[in-house]
Order: C-alpha cells, then sequence, then structure tokens
C-alpha cells in the first residue's frame, strides 16, 4: 500500500493530469462539441473572458515547451529556419511554426485543431507581436484580435492605461468574441469566472509563501512550474482549478507540518543546503537533468520570478468580479515581464530577504530577451543591495543546441561551493559575535 | 552657398561625434534649454523643439567606440547596439543631457529604459509606448498621453510649458525637413550617382544631432548642389535595403554594397525621420491632435507596428515598384528579434512579386565586409544578366 503522505502528493498531480487530459480530449473534439478554438499566450492571458465566450484556448508557448520537454523541438526549430528564420530570433516561435509545418501534432500526439480566432494579448514581449503577424498569414483569413498591453514605465499602473485597455476589450476584443462564437457577451458569466480565480489566487498564494518555512516544503522554480500550469493557463475561474489549489495547499501545509522537503522525480530531498532565488525560465530540452544538478546538491528554489509570468499575485493583486474588465486589463499589466527594470530588481530584493536565500541565480536564455535584456544589471543590483552570491549561467528554452550540460554543471558547482564557503564564514562571524 | 564637398565633411564629422558637441554647445547658449536623448525609431521631435529642447538622436556607438565596460552588461546573444548605448552612458559622452527616450520597438531598447533608471542617468528616462490599436478614439488617446507624460517630464526640467502655436510652429520645421528629405530621396531615384547612399546617411544622421532649423538649410543647399548633374552614371542595380532601421550598419557595409555595383534608392537607416509620411496638419484642432492623427494614419510600415490589415511585406514590395528597385537586401543586425522575425514573410512579398532579394546580418562594429561585397556583387550580376 502506498504511503499515505505520497497518497495526499499525488492527488493534487492526479488533479491536474485529468484537467490535462480534458483539456486536450476537448480540443479534439472542439468541432463536435462545437466549440471556438483561440490561440493566445500565457502572459496577459484573457482565460476567464474566454471561458465565458465557451471558447477553447492553445497556447503556443505551451506547445513549444511540450515540444522541448518531448525531444520534438530541435527538429522543429530547424525546419522553421530552413523556410528562413533566422538562427537569432526566439526559439519559442520558431519552434511553434516548425510544429505547425509538421502537422500541428500536440502533446497527446493528436492533431491540434486551427483557430477560429487569434487573440494576441501583447504583455511584457515584443516578439509575441511578432509571433503572431506570422501566425496571421499562415492562417489567412482567421480573425485577428489585439490587445496591447502597455508597460508598466513609471512603475505603477495608471487610470489612463486601465481605460485604454477596458476600451480595447470593449472596442476591439469582445467584438471580436461575439462575432467569432455568435454569443453575446455575459458580464455575469465573466465576474462569476472572476470568484473562482481570486479563490485559486488565495491558495497559490499561500502555496509559494510556504517556502518562507525552513525548510522549505517545495521547490518553488522546477516543481513551481507545474503548480502553475493551471492558474497561468486554460483553467483560472474554473471549479477545478479552485479544487486544484485547495487539494495542493492542503498538502504542502501537511509537508511542513511533518517537516518534509521537495519532492523531485527521485523521491524527497534529503537535506535543504542552500535556498535559492532564481530568475528566469528554465530549460525545457533537458529539464530532468537540469534539476536534478540541483537537487542531487541540495540546493532548493525558494522563489523564483519565472512562475509569474502568467500573473503575479504575492505583491496583493487578485481579480476582482466587481469590476471584471478593469482587472482583467490590471492582471495583463501586472505580469512579471511587463514590470520596469526596476519593480524587477525590488521584487527580486524582497524574495531574497523574505525568503532567507543564501543566493540569487540567474538562468538566462538566449531566446528571450523579454527577460534577458538588462539581467546582469539586475545581478549587480542584487548582489549590492542583499550581499548574497549571485550566479549566473546560459541555455536555452527549446533549442536544444544551447544547452551545455557540462558548462552548467561546472559553473554551478564552483556557485554552490561559493554558497558553502559564505555559510562558513558567516557562522564564523556568528560564533565570533 | 557652401560647396558640397564641405557641407558633406562638415556631416560626416557631425553624424559621428559621439559627444554631440554641437547639441551641448547648443545648449550652453541660453539657460532653460534640454538636450532630449533618443533611440531609434521615432519620436515625435515635434514635442521636445517646441519645449525649448533638442531631440538628439542616439544610434549606437557603431564602430566608432571601444566597447569595454559596455560588454560586461550583456550577454553574447543581445544585439550591439544597447551596449554601445550604456558604454556612452556610463563613459562623458552623455552628459548634459537632460533626458532620454526609449521608444517601443524592442524589449532590448525597453529594458535599456530601466537600465537607464537605475544607473540614474539623466534627470528623466522613459519608454516611449506606441499605440498598436489605431482607432483614434482608443490608440490615439494613448498617443497623446504618452506625449504628454513626456510634455511633463520637460516641464519639470526647465519649466517650459508648451503653447499651441510654438508646438505648430515646430510642426511646420519637421514637416519642411521630411519634404526635403524626400525630395533627396526622390532626386536620388532619378540620378542616383549625384549623391551616394554614404553621403546620404551622413547628411540625414547629422540631422539628427543639430537644430532642426540648421539642418533644412544643409538640406536646402544640398537639392541646390544635386538638382545640377554631378558624379558619373554607373551599370548598377537599384535595390531597396530593409531592416536596418535600429541598429544602424557601419558606414564600410553601405560602401561595399554601392561598390558591388548596386545603386541604394531607398533605405531605412534614418527611419525615424522619414517616419511620417506627407505634412503633419498644420491647421487641425489642435497641434497634438495633428501629431496624434499623423502617427495614426501616416505612419510609415516598420518592425516597430503592429501591421495586420496592412502587411509590411506589401507595403515594402510597393515601395520597391516605386522607386523602380531590381532588387530588395535585407539587411538586419544580428539578433534582432522584430527585423528577424518580419524576414521571412517580407521575402515572401517579395517571392510574390517576382523581385529578387538577398540577405545579410551585421553587427554596428563589423569591420570585414568582404562576403557582403561579394554575395551584393554576385546579386547585382545575376540581377543584370537576367534583365
Ligand atoms: S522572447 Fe521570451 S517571452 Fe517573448 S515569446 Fe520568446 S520566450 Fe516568450
Ligand atoms: S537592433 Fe533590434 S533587437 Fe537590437 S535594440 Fe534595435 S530593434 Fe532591438
Amino acid at each position: 500500500m502506498a504511503d499515505p503522505k505520497e497518497a495526499i502528493k499525488e492527488k493534487s498531480m492526479v488533479i491536474q493530469k485529468d484537467m490535462l487530459a480534458k483539456q486536450f480530449n476537448d480540443l479534439s473534439k472542439a468541432k463536435e462539441l462545437g466549440k471556438k478554438v483561440v490561440y493566445t499566450f500565457v502572459p496577459g492571458n484573457l482565460t476567464e473572458l474566454i471561458l465565458a465566450f465557451d471558447m477553447l484556448p492553445v497556447y503556443p508557448e505551451i506547445n513549444a515547451l511540450q515540444s522541448g520537454m518531448r525531444k520534438k523541438s530541435g527538429d522543429y526549430i530547424k525546419d522553421a529556419e530552413k523556410i528562413g528564420y533566422s538562427e537569432d530570433v526566439c526559439t519559442y516561435v520558431k519552434c511553434d511554426i516548425g510544429m505547425m509545418l509538421n502537422g500541428n501534432i500536440g502533446p497527446t500526439g493528436e492533431k491540434l485543431p486551427s483557430p477560429d480566432l487569434l487573440l494576441l494579448s501583447y504583455t511584457g514581449c515584443f516578439t509575441f507581436l511578432k509571433w503572431f503577424e506570422n501566425l496571421e498569414r499562415l492562417y489567412p483569413g482567421v480573425p485577428v484580435a489585439m490587445l496591447h498591453t502597455p508597460y508598466q514605465e513609471d512603475g505603477k499602473i495608471t487610470k489612463d492605461q486601465v481605460d485604454y485597455m477596458v476600451k480595447q476589450l470593449k472596442e476591439e476584443v469582445i467584438p471580436k468574441f461575439e462575432q467569432v462564437t455568435g454569443k453575446k457577451y455575459d458580464p455575469a458569466r465573466l465576474s462569476k469566472l472572476l470568484e473562482n480565480s481570486v479563490k485559486a489566487e488565495e491558495y497559490w498564494v499561500k502555496i509559494l509563501e510556504m517556502a518562507k518555512n525552513k525548510p522549505s516544503p517545495i521547490d518553488a522554480y522546477f516543481a513551481g512550474v507545474y503548480y502553475m500550469g493551471p492558474i497561468n493557463t486554460a483553467f483560472r475561474g474554473t471549479d477545478e482549478c479552485v479544487e486544484y489549489y485547495q487539494e495542493l495547499y492542503n498538502e504542502v501545509n501537511e509537508r511542513v507540518k511533518n517537516k518534509q522537503l521537495p519532492v523531485n522525480p527521485e523521491g524527497e530531498m534529503k537535506e535543504e543546503r542552500f535556498r535559492l532565488v532564481v530568475e528566469g525560465p528554465p530549460n525545457w530540452t533537458n529539464f530532468r537533468e537540469f534539476w536534478k544538478i540541483f537537487y542531487d546538491m541540495g540546493a532548493v528554489i525558494v522563489a523564483s520570478t519565472y512562475t509569474k509570468v502568467g500573473g503575479l499575485y504575492d505583491t496583493g493583486f487578485r481579480h476582482n468580479p466587481a469590476e471584471p474588465l478593469e482587472s482583467l486589463a490590471k492582471y495583463c499589466m501586472g505580469c512579471y515581464t511587463n514590470l520596469n527594470l526596476p519593480q524587477r530588481v525590488e521584487l527580486i530584493e524582497k524574495y531574497v530577504k523574505e525568503y532567507k536565500a543564501d543566493g540569487f541565480l540567474i538562468n538566462s536564455i538566449k531566446s528571450c530577451n523579454s527577460f534577458s535584456a538588462g539581467q546582469l544589471m539586475i545581478m549587480r543590483q542584487i548582489e549590492q543591495r542583499t550581499g548574497v552570491p549571485v550566479g549566473f549561467i546560459e541555455s536555452d528554452l527549446v533549442d536544444p543546441r544551447y544547452f551545455s550540460y557540462a558548462n552548467i554543471k561546472n559553473r554551478l558547482e564552483s556557485y554552490f561551493q561559493m554558497l558553502e564557503q559564505r555559510k562558513i564564514i558567516l557562522k564564523q562571524e556568528q560564533a565570533i559575535v | 552657398m557652401k560647396s558640397l564637398e564641405a557641407i558633406l565633411n562638415e556631416c560626416e564629422a557631425l553624424a559621428f561625434d559621439l559627444n554631440f558637441t554641437r547639441a551641448k554647445k547648443w545648449k550652453a547658449e541660453q539657460s532653460n534649454r534640454i538636450l532630449v536623448g533618443y533611440l531609434p525609431i521615432y519620436i515625435p521631435r515635434e514635442i521636445i523643439h517646441a519645449a525649448n529642447g533638442l531631440p538628439v538622436g542616439i544610434m549606437g556607438a557603431g564602430d566608432r567606440k571601444q566597447i569595454i565596460k559596455g560588454d560586461a552588461y550583456y550577454q553574447s546573444y543581445i544585439c550591439h547596439l544597447p551596449r554601445g548605448i550604456i558604454e556612452m552612458a556610463l563613459d562623458t559622452n552623455l552628459q548634459e543631457f537632460d533626458g532620454f527616450l526609449f521608444p517601443a520597438i524592442c524589449d532590448c531598447v525597453r529594458n535599456l529604459s530601466g537600465m537607464f533608471k537605475l544607473s540614474q542617468k539623466g534627470k528623466f528616462q522613459r519608454y516611449f509606448d506606441y499605440p498598436q490599436n489605431f482607432d483614434p478614439f482608443i490608440g490615439g488617446t494613448f498617443y497623446m498621453q504618452e506625449m504628454e507624460k513626456v510634455m511633463d517630464d520637460m516641464y519639470r526640467v526647465n519649466k517650459v510649458r508648451i503653447e499651441d502655436a510654438a508646438l505648430f510652429n515646430s510642426i511646420k520645421l519637421y514637416n519642411r525637413n521630411r519634404q526635403l528629405i524626400e525630395t533627396i530621396y526622390n532626386i536620388r531615384q532619378e540620378f542616383p550617382w549625384r549623391l551616394s547612399a554614404v553621403e546620404t546617411y551622413h547628411i540625414l544622421r547629422a540631422g539628427i544631432t543639430i537644430p532642426v532649423e540648421e539642418h533644412n538649410q544643409i538640406l536646402e543647399q544640398v537639392i541646390e548642389h544635386i538638382i545640377k548633374e554631378r558624379g558619373e552614371q554607373m551599370d548598377n542595380i537599384r535595390v531597396v535595403i530593409s531592416g536596418s532601421f535600429c541598429e544602424q550598419p557601419p558606414i564600410g557595409l553601405i560602401k561595399s554594397i554601392e561598390m558591388a555595383g548596386c545603386y541604394i534608392v531607398d533605405d531605412d537607416f534614418m527611419l525615424g525621420s522619414r517616419w511620417i509620411r506627407g505634412e503633419i496638419k498644420e491647421n487641425f484642432e489642435s497641434s497634438l491632435a495633428a501629431l496624434t492623427n499623423a502617427y495614426i494614419n501616416q505612419s510609415t510600415f516598420s518592425s516597430a507596428y503592429y501591421d495586420v490589415g496592412n502587411p509590411k511585406g506589401d507595403r515594402l514590395v510597393k515601395m520597391a515598384k516605386e522607386r523602380k528597385a531590381d532588387g530588395i537586401i535585407f539587411s538586419a543586425a544580428s539578433f534582432c528579434d522584430p527585423a528577424l522575425l518580419d524576414r521571412p514573410q517580407m521575402q515572401k512579398a517579395c517571392d510574390d512579386a517576382g523581385i529578387p532579394h538577398i540577405n545579410f546580418q551585421y553587427h554596428e562594429n563589423t569591420g570585414q565586409f568582404k562576403i557582403i561585397k561579394e554575395q551584393a556583387g554576385t546579386f547585382s550580376d545575376s540581377i543584370k544578366l537576367w534583365a
């Protein structure tokens, strides 16, 4: 019989697995079910609005990362390069285009339905705009709804910016949804979904913050990317999503009570040697190997910025059912890569301090200027402001040519040695005091 | 009137004076003048001019400055432009600038605005967001608000409130500037040998470092020179260059293309100076509304501009036809997502229209042009052969 704790741990995973299975099943039967399919992005997604129109979302970034994990991205990228895409550009875009060229086969092995609508919600990354201009030409005739999200240039969201987005939602996005689905916009339905979003968001923040415990019960990066799935994608606003986070919260709470360490693909960690804050997305092509370097060294990621690309809730934002469109606008503008650089530095500094991290590490992604440009300055700032050792490694999201295991391992080993030495010095200093 | 050679020498010196001596001298002449640096591509310079400011285009350090500190701020897979600019900011080149504007062209430029904020360069640093919605009441309102933010930034520095009449006057001066530049391009379209692409480049780039009034005088004189015969017609093909709107190609690259037998009859090197097509209305409901109307309705095609409904590939083909170009050279900075992600679709539009094309990638400090020259030479020969 399974260990009862293991069984509890698995329940949230089972829920998520079922949610995903149903989602892909629905997608494969979209036409039969009479559901319209909308292609859109994770950062600044309008999931609740999409669900309020009974549409099914497809996220090209998720397809790309899953192609990476399934070792298919390398060939897809090469196919896109063969038709003229430069080696230098974002590999998510090339992976997606390569996947299309190869029949648009999704993670379940079934063909993904073509879009009825392209929803370009343009949050935190300029490349999204280019990506959808390309998709628009690859799916001629499919309507495109554009939602331009202003950048948090002044380090805050202004009323003018909210008004600009709400006007776009009312005049551009919602009419396109109505046109494609033949349904009328129902604000009450949207608000109902947003009520569920708030519930899930509350649990999600509590889960993330449990990593402040020593030892941390979760890895907020490698496991965090699984945990963030439902809330950042197609499920925010659903009952299942609330159920998932409630269950996950109970499990993590249980782990805290039992002083259990995070679980990884090889079981439970035995020792928490280093607590890290990580900036930047992970590598997907060698995700397991990459993760293993950390857990083998007893390194736990206690907070990460990547888990905030699809929504930043731990600084207080919640969707607001009373102001549905305004709150969708604020959500979009609040996503991590839409913060200006000083805000990003402040957020990371807060994480390092509040989560009592021993170090700060950047995984700089070749593809992603949105994250990467400026990271070396972020690194210096964090070093100056917190005094923790900083580390820097480079890889790519889905291009296997840019993942050098030996190189990354060497760098990380040196970094962990540095952390170890600092711990010894700090202990000695404390002993003197 | 000055000789063309003297004008060209002066423009070349101004274009590549990375200390912006002329601009700084202009500022020193009066107490409440301000210098506002802007990055590629487009900024409505009229509002800076009307606020007693000088808009100064910062197009990168090119191959004219050794990068020592800048490389420590940028990974190898990020284009060269921002590292040159941060080098200039950390050095003394941009001292005396009051503020900096970072137009919404890509995430590198966007994040560079944050780097300027963190290192407290200038009295203000602002990412200037272009609306990607072109409804006058939605995107137009947003654009106007973006301009007002810049006006507030400048007001905090020199306390100049922009009057409508002053801004209309600035619009008039920049209208003249754009009109003179187009006249030069139109003369070159017919007689490209009269002013080389490198010379044209120097003249335009000089213009973003000096007062518009002075640049207009230069342009007028250049036109007077080139309406007369100059130089010698060669058996060259005619090309349009596309994709060089931000990080600038080194002069050696432009020269190599010309020397390989190509007349460059249009390009997007100094796109910001030519962004608005036609005149901005000089008697509109308000000066800000006139600038907004021009942005929404008269912007050229660009990688910074959402183009669904009016694809830039088609607009490039149209321009190539109007310029009677034989071919298109796609020439983009390495690691430039906006240019490189647009390229396949634009190439397809050229293929559909039967326009031959080739492509290069460069860094602003590339020093070797042999391969590019060979490629351009082969391109030119093949077009001549099949013509
Ligand atoms: S640049 Fe980064 S955020 Fe943008 S699409 Fe590529 S991976 Fe995503
Ligand atoms: S060259 Fe391209 S990638 Fe680099 S800053 Fe300019 S637009 Fe951005």
